[in-house]
């Protein structure tokens, strides 16, 4: 295996250093072979690679839109050494051997560490536990469990999974969304903009509602609740109070829900139509200050790749969700940079990540004897998004056009560089 | 005019000119001969993806009056479905050589979203919740013919709507018509008064240049013209409100309520009409009521609208009167 001595960045943002790699993991300097490859990291910037807790790899099943194979590279772009694959495909990831499958489709492709989220119940269909337990104990070992894409709003069947991953210390990521105040048709969050454009809305309550009630599910079961894709205001009140008080909350934000507002579905571009939807300016504002302050732990990317066509519809009919693996840091540099500094934004996009997700090998500081997981990033790059250069299969890509930070000059995972964006200047 | 999505596409003087080039059509429907030769050799299609009988009719007698080729496509059920996406759909349309796409689609957006792909001029026929300017267009007209035989004038009376209240009765919320109206009466002009349960009224609406109003009585009295919009079968098992028989006393045009009207008040329904839920028998047949004309009017201001676009598309104003004239003589 390759050594590689990195000298002179900026190890997130606690003063200069070098870092040598060597067997996999991070080694003192002063050990360097003669033969290790040098890169010269004099100006950039040195981060624990990023631990993204929401993707959608869509395979099995949607393998024209994305597979684990292109979506985990996606991710090696972005400066990730480890995804969390939704249970969200078909079949549902809902068994142990599915989990195992999506595993190893991961470990064969050799971008990142693939780690399989489980389905909370059978199939998602929010009526019976799947085999949580079964999934915890395989060679996957499954910690995180979701029907992301589906809110598990029966208040008895979230207290028994909260209650039964307990037993091996699992957590139950809830997409929040109570389904009969924002059903399936709900595609815009409900506001001036909704009514004016006649969009079925999605209200803010029909999150905020849900985490007030898991937060206590999750106080009485003294279980972990992890929130996806926290999108209001209201709920970041509730995630403060319930912090205040001890429950066992986790929370996570997307990139798109720090920047982009409601505005942009003004001309019906279903590019811009997610779930949970984007919110008007005061929810970005409360979600970027959750962040900075810790209410907020991590960001996650909810990269959510879809076919072409499957979002050329109308916009009540077409697919929900963007792309986000590649632009996930960039928009994060732009957003938080100035309240998170460079070690804040490690904790939110690894350290955090990793604990919540029990990754023992991701998230690590970067000091010799941890893993060597790593992103090498320029602090002052910008481009503009171009969604054809790109290493997912799909171009739902809101940022297209857009300037942002360009961050990732190199991503190395178990000390294998994963991404080289000038292979000849690193 | 390049397409008409949306009323606010249209300003003052371009909704006056509509109206007044309708007011020459409608001449037309009098004449043995109804054709003109205005759009000879153009193309129009009208792309329905959802069931109509009255404007994609309208549509299509408009557009032959005119001697525009008209055609009639029929996609209704999603496209999501039938497994077609909806710019598969319109491309496949477009792709055939037409001039003009008149669209009705059960989603809010598709007119839009269908303008941006292809080079076709884009109609909305109605979209979802969202907008049906044409159908406020002919209700501006039929409005403005009553303010003008009210006033006792010709032809010659208000082109504008200032110091008129017109008050819109019902579910503003899943109303494409209502929201259209608002838009297009605002800038001729009118007060516009909303009145719902406040289960019907949209979200945001408090930003809206309207008056909201939850007490149907309480505006009866301003009000030259009152809108009643349909209830649709689907809301009243919706939990909007708790039977029809409480909607219609909260919110119906009673014979007790019509009694209330100011006696130069005219009572409006885009149709088709619930008789005995929004609007009584006695309303909608009073000799104040303008219902049927709003029907017929629909083609004279649909034959005008189609030959904005296609007729004098990308002119500038003057050029369009010039056209207008032009019209105004064949039709003489």
């Amino acid at each position: 295996m390759s050594a590689y001595l990195i000298t002179g960045a900026d190890l997130a943002g606690s003063g200069r250093g070098d870092l040598l790699i060597i067997d996999g993991r991070f080694a003192d300097p002063a050990d360097a072979p003669a033969d290790v490859e040098r890169i010269d990291a004099d100006g950039l910037v040195a981060l624990p690679g990023l631990v993204d807790l929401h993707t959608h790899l869509r395979e099995p099943g949607r393998e024209d839109a994305e597979t684990v194979a292109t979506g985990s590279a996606a991710a090696a772009r972005g400066g990730y050494t480890a995804v969390l694959a939704m249970a969200n495909t078909n079949p549902v990831t809902d068994t142990a051997e599915a989990a195992t499958h999506i595993a190893a489709l991961g470990a064969a492709a050799g971008h990142a560490q693939v780690v399989p989220v489980g389905a909370i119940t059978k199939d998602l269909a929010g009526a019976e536990l799947a085999e949580l337990g079964l999934m915890a104990r395989s060679a996957a070992g499954v910690r995180v469990f979701s029907d992301d894409g589906h809110c598990v709003a029966d208040s008895r069947l979230m207290r028994r999974a909260l209650e039964y991953v307990r037993a091996f210390d699992g957590v139950i990521a809830q997409h929040a969304q109570d389904p009969r105040l924002a059903g399936p048709d709900a595609c815009c969050h409900e506001g001036e903009i909704s009514g004016r454009l006649g969009l079925p809305g999605w209200p803010p309550a029909a999150e905020s509602t849900i985490v007030a009630r898991d937060v206590e599910l999750a106080e009485l079961t003294r279980s972990r609740v992890h929130v996806c894709h926290v999108t209001t205001a209201e709920t970041v009140e509730v995630l403060r109070w319930a912090k205040r008080r001890g429950v066992a909350v986790t929370a996570e934000v997307t990139p798109h829900h720090l920047l982009l507002t409601t505005d942009e579905v003004l001309g019906y571009d279903p590019t811009y139509k997610v779930n949970p939807p984007l919110r008007p300016a005061e929810h970005v504002a409360a979600l970027r200050a959750a962040l900075a302050d810790g209410t907020i732990d991590a960001v996650a990317t909810d990269h959510a790749p879809h076919a072409r066509h499957d979002k050329e519809h109308a916009f009540a009919d077409a697919a929900f969700g963007m792309v986000g693996l590649e632009t996930a840091l960039g928009v994060v540099i732009e957003t938080m940079r100035d309240a998170l500094g460079w070690a804040g934004i490690a904790d939110r996009m690894s350290a955090a990540p990793a604990r919540i997700a029990r990754l023992a090998e991701q998230g690590r500081p970067l000091r010799p004897g941890e893993p060597a997981n790593l992103v090498l990033v320029d602090p002052s790059a910008r481009a503009v998004v171009d969604a054809a250069r790109s290493a997912s299969l799909s171009r739902n890509n809101p940022w297209h056009g857009r300037e942002l930070p360009d961050p990732v000059v190199a991503t190395f995972w178990q000390g294998r560089r994963t991404f080289a964006r000038d292979s000849a200047a690193v | 005019m390049r397409h008409l999505l949306s009323a606010a596409d249209l300003d003052r003087q371009e909704i006056i000119e509509i109206l007044d080039l309708a007011e020459e059509m409608a001449q037309v429907l009098h004449r043995p001969i109804k054709k003109l030769p205005a759009l000879r050799g153009r193309t129009v299609v009208n792309l329905f993806f959802e069931d109509s009988t009255r404007t994609r009719s309208s549509f299509e007698i408009a557009g032959k009056w005119l001697s525009a080729d008209v055609i009639n496509i029929s996609a209704k059920g999603s496209s999501v479905s039938k497994g077609e996406s909806l710019r598969d759909t319109v491309l496949t349309v477009a792709a055939m050589g037409v001039d003009a796409l008149v669209i009705r689609h059960q989603a809010s957006g598709a007119p839009a979203q269908a303008a941006q792909w292809i080079d076709a001029q884009v109609v909305n026929a109605g979209d979802g919740m969202h907008e049906h300017p044409t159908q406020a267009l002919l209700d501006a007209f039929t409005m403005r013919r009553h303010f003008r035989g009210r006033a006792g004038e010709d032809g010659d009376g208000p082109t504008d709507f200032t110091g008129r209240t017109v008050a819109s009765v019902g579910d503003i919320t899943h109303s494409r018509v209502a929201r259209s109206n608002a838009l297009l009466l605002r800038t001729l002009g009118a007060e516009v008064i909303m009145v719902a349960p406040p289960t019907l009224l949209p979200s945001g609406i408090d930003s809206w240049p309207v008056e909201v109003r939850t007490d149907l009585d309480s505006v009866l009295e301003r009000a030259d013209i009152v809108m009643m919009l349909r209830v649709q079968r689907e809301r009243m098992s919706g939990g909007y409100f708790p039977t029809p028989r409480e909607y219609t006393v909260g919110y119906g045009l009673t014979r007790d309520r019509l009694a209330r009207l100011r006696p130069e008040a005219a009572i409006c329904h885009p149709g088709p009409m619930n008789r005995g839920l929004e609007i009584s028998a006695d309303a909608a047949d009073a000799a104040n009521s303008l219902v049927l004309d709003q029907v017929a009017a629909g083609v004279a201001v649909r034959m005008s609208v189609l030959y904005q676009l296609l007729g004098g598309a990308d002119e500038d104003a003057d050029h369009a009167r010039a056209t207008s004239a032009t019209v105004k003589e064949t039709i003489r």
